[in-house]
């Protein structure tokens, strides 16, 4: 997966790789070059007593030393920016599939784990990169130089050489594939620990008041401490390489005095050659240590590498149809906002019970429509069939006479102005997050949508009013002056149909009339959906849909509904149990 | 973030806070000295071997040689000097793993520390810490950034002592060897320095600008995907990756900086020590020829030339992950430095804050006299959001708390839970200023339900049980019952241990609102505070749980913040919010009576409404 995952993502990058390669070889060649030629020192100028000779091979190393240092830069300039390009691509492209994706499949990863995924494990790949491109193009080289060297010097002592390299890969295959499953196991738990800091951050307040901070902090050193464990397991087994390493190489180095003694003894082999062996051994054994940094880092980047590509592999479940937005029909462009459910059936991936059962309604725009039913019925999941945040079971949902799975889904999301029942907002400012909806919109605009949404006042008594900073999840505001900010948001769109979902809970009675009112006009040309607990809020609603346990139980105006519908008149009676004026 | 911030101008990392940051970094590591002295002694002995192994491989090519020059080829002596040289080089190795498996332990030791500080500080953090800051770099810190000190570390105890110690063994060996060859070699070290150290200046800034950058994208993508429907509902993914690529790039580039600059000491250094090498060999050969110095002695110097000039370029290598580790601790410790809520009298210093709430349902209820006293408060110090509150709420009364949105009531809850300090003014408990009282104790005397329904990764029941920590079966089940949670867990496949993740995604919003209303439920405190508690609650389940409410409510001081005027109705005292202050204050009927604030909030709701109402059971 890993090595697939490089190939790919460095194919484009192909003259720059090429480059490393020819500048690492370059210099891994000045560096064999300058044993050797110490070795001519001792055979040629030592021995001969070659004073002259001496001061000229001395001249030679430095002019190489002089090209294997601008060649090492030089590559190192290449690296790095490959290998940060490289990085780039890849968190580009999670940015992109995470965006594409549902919020179940977002929530199979975790928002912290794809936050993860994005930051820490590429970094891992990146490092490996770095790594690769300075050591596995040069560890082999030298490697390989160094046995090739060391076969030109004397064969037969090169035999020692030889025969340590297969050693030397057994004992490092067996580290590594201890390692992966660690490492894999290591990222996950980097997951939960940011799951557990995020959550203590989220839920800050509730952890103070009712006094858990001490099982707060027992429930993360859980994790804590498995992560350590996990990190030291990974690290130990890291620590063993490199001794069992060093006492191979080292030990062939003995060897090759030893054999190599006695083939000078015999006239076999010259006395240089010995010096230069030694010479030899060590640069293998730096060889092979440069390849066991890439060795300890590869399986860490490729259980990374899983990960990542875990969630580029994720197919989403709901994609744009196969027409292209070029081949839609302008009638179909422009379809009025006409919401039809016909016999809609939903259930989430693995329940049983559905959560919407043979829904079918119509709502056209002239008035607005009106969804009531206890909590969990199935209201919020309604609404969610619309943009196509869900797809039905069974069944069509349509906009305009078009069924929502036909219609690109961009041109679907734009013909829907959207309240989500969780008010959220982003880091910023106030007008930023109202332009959230339409990027073009004058600072007029922001102001008319925040009277209509009973917002203008308290934006104008900010200190810095629309440009007043938002902080993460809109935390700096009231709870009902959120709510309101996304109902401006929402409104800020001409769009042929709005969906509100409970959006008026938060408000109180007055700012909630007054909302309705202004909302009047918008309700002429455009359909609008409204979910709602309070009778009171869609009386003049021209349809009442009326859920229950997911089915539609009963739909028409409020009159009629509290004439036919039992569900509905127990809706009422509690409202007048809960408030009316007795 | 909506839009991409300019670039801030990058810190540029003085060299003394670099230091500063260092010596905290190995301050860190006191705990485990006695360790990392361990380790430093077994890398001592690690080095003296393979030090003094190729000194004897040396004197063994020696017999080599002297066998063809001198003609008399001892093998016996050769013999023994390689097996000395073998039993040196495996010794040495099982130093070095000694060495690596302590320091290891040791790394580990202080990541765990250094992560459980983090989360410590979470808890000590002021509520506005996180109105400001992101949470994704609070995140990135805590992960990216300890995940980075500690692979650093690891690397940098390993090496560096090592490669300290093989210097200087490598130079005394050198020294005894020839003072002359040493001295030469000894003229690499102020190049190198001079080098790294010039080198190091321009790096470090863009370590400090990466790791930065990391916390602003991890950032940018903890909103993001957090809040990905709102971006798809507005077709809005293209200004989120056009903010995230702006990071990204920004990232990038400034990654590659921090790694090729730094990264371009090794090469040079590599290059000053090649040049020594160089007038090592030379000289040394020269030496020969003049017969001051025996091939065997050169070959050996040349050998330990390398080791000398090979640890150079380790310590070289090593300042990429050196300057990326301080760039990261610099922002771990900025964090376990922000400003943390003035701690209380009772507090005892350095004690993890959150001793286990003792209460319990049948726990003895006592007092709960609530008192405002001009309290008057604005968040970070801007203008007032409450003024001149005063108010007294009697043990066991009902206050109700109205008012327009932003009118303050949530605040209000916020002054009396100690999540925010009061600017002036002051709040009782039982007539002890709640300024004096430790924050634990003051809300172990406090049940509530925040405005924000929040639940946790875990199960049902796990959420439930928070209120009240080891509370049995039938208690959990009875305040489920009680709050209509059984209603909806029963359906489930697997009850109350259902998982929860993902912010509680899988229940509805009303399904949350019950389960906090539970947690309460089941916590019974002696005041109670529920702020919009019911909001998203349908009204047939609010009337079946309405009961269960006003048990909760019997013989505690409660807070009721609600929009839907029903408890409130019943409520022992109302106070009417306007824009921070108290407007109006009294019951029901002598708020309707007086025809004020409270009397228009009323017919906003119920005007006309209670009659249509009504139509439909007399049309019954
Ligand atoms: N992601 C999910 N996976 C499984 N079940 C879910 C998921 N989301 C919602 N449900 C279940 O589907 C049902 C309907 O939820 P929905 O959010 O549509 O209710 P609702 O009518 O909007 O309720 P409320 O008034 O409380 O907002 C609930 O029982 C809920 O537990
Ligand atoms: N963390 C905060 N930082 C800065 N300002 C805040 C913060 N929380 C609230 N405010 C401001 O303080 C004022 C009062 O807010 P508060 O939450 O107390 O209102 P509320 O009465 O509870 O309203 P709602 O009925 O909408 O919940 C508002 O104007 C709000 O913008
Ligand atoms: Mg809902
Ligand atoms: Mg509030």
């Amino acid at each position: 997966m890993l090595p697939g995952m490089m190939m790919r993502l460095l194919a484009v990058h192909k003259p720059a790789v090429l480059a490393i390669v020819v500048l690492q070889l370059l210099q891994t060649t000045a560096n064999l070059l300058l044993p050797t030629l110490n070795a001519a020192i001792i055979d040629d100028g030592i021995v001969m007593g070659n004073t002259d000779l001496i001061l000229r091979l001395g001249g030679l190393m430095a002019g190489i030393a002089a090209v294997q240092v601008a060649t090492a830069l030089a590559a190192g300039y290449f690296s790095a920016n490959v290998a940060m390009k490289l990085g780039r691509q890849l968190r580009q492209e999670l940015f992109a599939k995470v965006q594409s994706l549902s919020s179940q499949e977002v929530g199979s990863f975790g928002v912290p784990s794809l936050v993860t995924r994005a930051t820490n494990d590429v970094q891992q790949i990146q490092a490996l990169a770095v790594l690769v491109f300075t050591m596995l193009v040069a560890a082999p080289a030298m490697g390989i130089g160094g046995i090739v060297l060391a076969l030109n010097q004397d064969v037969v002592l090169s035999g020692i050489v030889v025969a340590i390299v297969p050693v030397l890969v057994v004992i490092m295959y067996l580290i590594v594939r201890r390692l992966v499953p660690l490492y894999r196991e290591g990222q996950i738990l980097i997951d939960r620990i940011s799951r557990v800091l995020r959550e203590q951050i989220i839920g800050a307040n509730v952890i103070r008041a009712f006094v858990r901070q001490a099982h707060e902090a027992r429930r993360f050193a859980v994790v804590n401490r498995e992560l350590t464990r996990n990190n030291l397991q990974s690290a130990l087994l890291v620590a063993g390489m490199l001794p069992l390493i060093m006492i191979v190489v080292n030990l062939s180095s003995v060897a090759v005095v030893w054999f190599g003694g006695h083939r000078i003894q015999a006239g076999d082999m010259k006395l240089g050659a010995l010096t230069a062996f030694i010479a030899y051994i060590l640069q293998i054994l730096i060889a092979i240590m440069m390849a066991m940094y890439v060795l300890m880092t590869a399986p860490r980047a490729a259980a990374c590498a899983e990960r990542i590509q875990a969630v580029l592999d994720t197919r989403p479940a709901i994609a744009d149809p196969a027409i292209s937005r070029a081949g839609l029909p302008h009638a179909q462009r422009t379809a009025g906002g006409t919401v039809e459910f016909r016999d809609v059936t939903f259930a989430y991936p693995g329940a049983e019970a559905p959560v919407l059962d043979r829904i079918s309604f119509t709502a056209a725009p002239g008035t607005f429509t009106a969804i009531i039913g206890s909590t969990g019925s199935g209201k919020s999941t309604l609404l969610n069939l619309l943009p196509r945040f869900l797809d039905a079971t069974s069944g069509e949902v349509l906009i305009g006479g078009h069924n929502v799975k036909s219609l690109p889904l961009h041109f679907l999301r734009n013909s829907l102005s959207l309240v989500p029942q969780r008010a959220y907002l982003f880091s910023g400012t106030v007008a930023e997050n109202l332009r959230i909806a339409a990027p073009d919109a004058s600072d007029d605009d922001l102001l008319r949508a925040l009277r209509t949404a009973q917002a203008e006042e308290f934006v104008r008594d900010l200190p810095h009013g629309l440009h007043t900073p938002v902080s993460q999840g809109g935390t700096n505001f009231s709870g009902g002056q959120r709510q309101r900010l996304c109902i401006a948001r929402a409104l800020l769109r001409d769009a042929p149909v709005y969906l509100f979902d409970d959006s008026l809970s938060a408000l109180d009675h007055a700012t909630d009339a007054r909302l309705r009112e202004a909302l009047t006009p918008l309700t002429r040309r455009s359909t609008v959906i409204i979910v709602a607990e309070r009778i009171a809020t869609i009386l003049d609603a021209g349809l009442i849909l009326v859920l229950d346990n997911g089915r539609l139980v009963a739909q028409g105006t409020h009159s009629e509904l509290m004439r036919t519908s039992t569900v509905y008149q127990e809706i009422a009676a509690s409202q007048l149990a809960l408030g009316g004026r007795v | 973030m909506i839009a991409a911030e300019p670039t801030t101008t990058t810190a540029v990392a003085a060299p003394g806070a670099a230091w500063a940051t260092s010596r905290r970094l190995l301050g860190l590591l006191g705990p485990v000295r006695w360790r990392m002295l361990g380790a430093v002694a077994a890398t001592c002995a690690f080095v003296a071997l393979n030090v003094s192994a190729p000194k004897l491989l040396g004197d063994a090519t020696d017999v080599v040689v002297e066998g063809v020059f001198g003609g008399t080829f001892n093998e016996r002596k050769l013999a023994t000097l390689l097996l000395l040289v073998a039993v040196m080089y495996i010794g040495a190795s099982l130093f070095s793993w000694v060495q690596g498996a302590v320091t290891a332990t040791a790394v580990q030791h202080v990541s765990y520390r250094l992560r459980a500080s983090v989360e410590d500080k979470l808890h000590r953090l002021p509520s506005a810490h996180f109105d400001e800051q992101r949470r994704g770099d609070v995140l990135s810190r805590a992960t990216n950034d300890v995940d980075n000190i500690s692979q650093a570390l690891n690397q940098l105890l390993n090496q560096l002592i090592l490669s300290v110690l093989m210097l200087l063994g490598a130079l005394a060996m050198m020294l005894w060897l020839s003072p002359l060859l040493a001295v030469i070699a000894l003229v690499t070290v102020p190049f190198s320095t001079v080098v790294t150290v010039l080198v190091a200046r321009k790096s470090q800034a863009h370590f400090t600008e990466q790791w930065r950058t990391t916390g602003e994208l991890n950032a940018h993508l903890e909103e993001y995907i957090t809040g990905h429907e709102v971006l798809k509902a507005f077709g809005r993914q293209g200004m989120a990756t056009e903010v995230f690529t702006t990071s990204n790039d920004r990232l990038s580039r400034t990654s590659a900086r921090a790694q090729y600059v730094s990264g371009a000491v090794q090469p040079l250094l590599v290059f000053v020590s090649n040049l020594n090498y160089i007038a090592v060999a030379v000289v040394g050969a020269l030496q020969v020829t003049a017969g001051a110095m025996t091939i065997g002695g050169v070959q050996a110097f040349i050998q330990f030339s390398r080791l000398f000039s090979q640890p150079i370029g380790q310590i070289g290598g090593m300042l990429t992950v050196m300057q990326s580790c301080l760039a990261s601790a610099e922002r771990v410790f900025a964090l376990l430095d922000a400003a943390e809520i003035p701690r209380d009298g009772t507090e005892q210093a350095g004690e993890l804050a959150g001793r286990e709430p003792a209460g319990a349902e049948g726990a003895a209820v006592t007092g709960g006299r609530v008192v405002f006293d001009a309290v008057t408060f604005g968040y970070n110090s801007g203008p007032p959001v409450v003024r001149e509150l005063s108010f007294t709420a009697e043990p066991g009364q009902t206050v109700a708390i109205v008012g327009h949105t932003g009118a303050g009531k949530t605040t209000m809850v916020n002054l009396l839970m100690r999540f925010y300090e009061l600017d002036s003014g002051r709040i009782t408990v039982d007539g002890v200023d709640i300024a004096g009282r430790g924050r634990d104790e003051l809300r172990s005397m406090i049940g509530m339900v925040l405005q924000d329904a929040w639940v946790f990764t875990g199960s049902i029941r796990e959420n439930i049980e928070y209120g009240r920590p080891g509370a049995s079966d039938t208690d959990i089940l009875s305040a489920a019952e009680a709050t209509h949670v059984d209603h909806f867990v029963r359906a489930l496949p697997d009850g109350y241990g259902t998982l929860l993740g993902n912010d509680g995604d899988s229940l509805s919003q009303g399904q949350r609102q019950l389960i906090t209303i539970a947690r309460a439920q089941l916590a019974g405190r002696s005041i109670l505070v529920l702020d919009e508690a019911t909001s998203s609650v349908d009204t047939r389940t609010e009337v079946q749980i309405r009961q269960a409410m006003q048990r909760l409510r019997q013989g505690r001081t409660s807070f009721v913040i609600a929009h839907r005027l029903s408890t409130v109705r019943d409520a022992d005292l109302i106070l009417v919010m306007d824009h921070g202050r108290i407007v109006e204050h009294g019951n029901h009927q002598q708020l309707l009576a007086a025809n004020g604030h409270y009397s228009r909030l009323y017919d906003a709701q119920f005007s006309g409404r209670a009659d249509a109402l009504r139509a439909g059971e007399s049309g019954q």
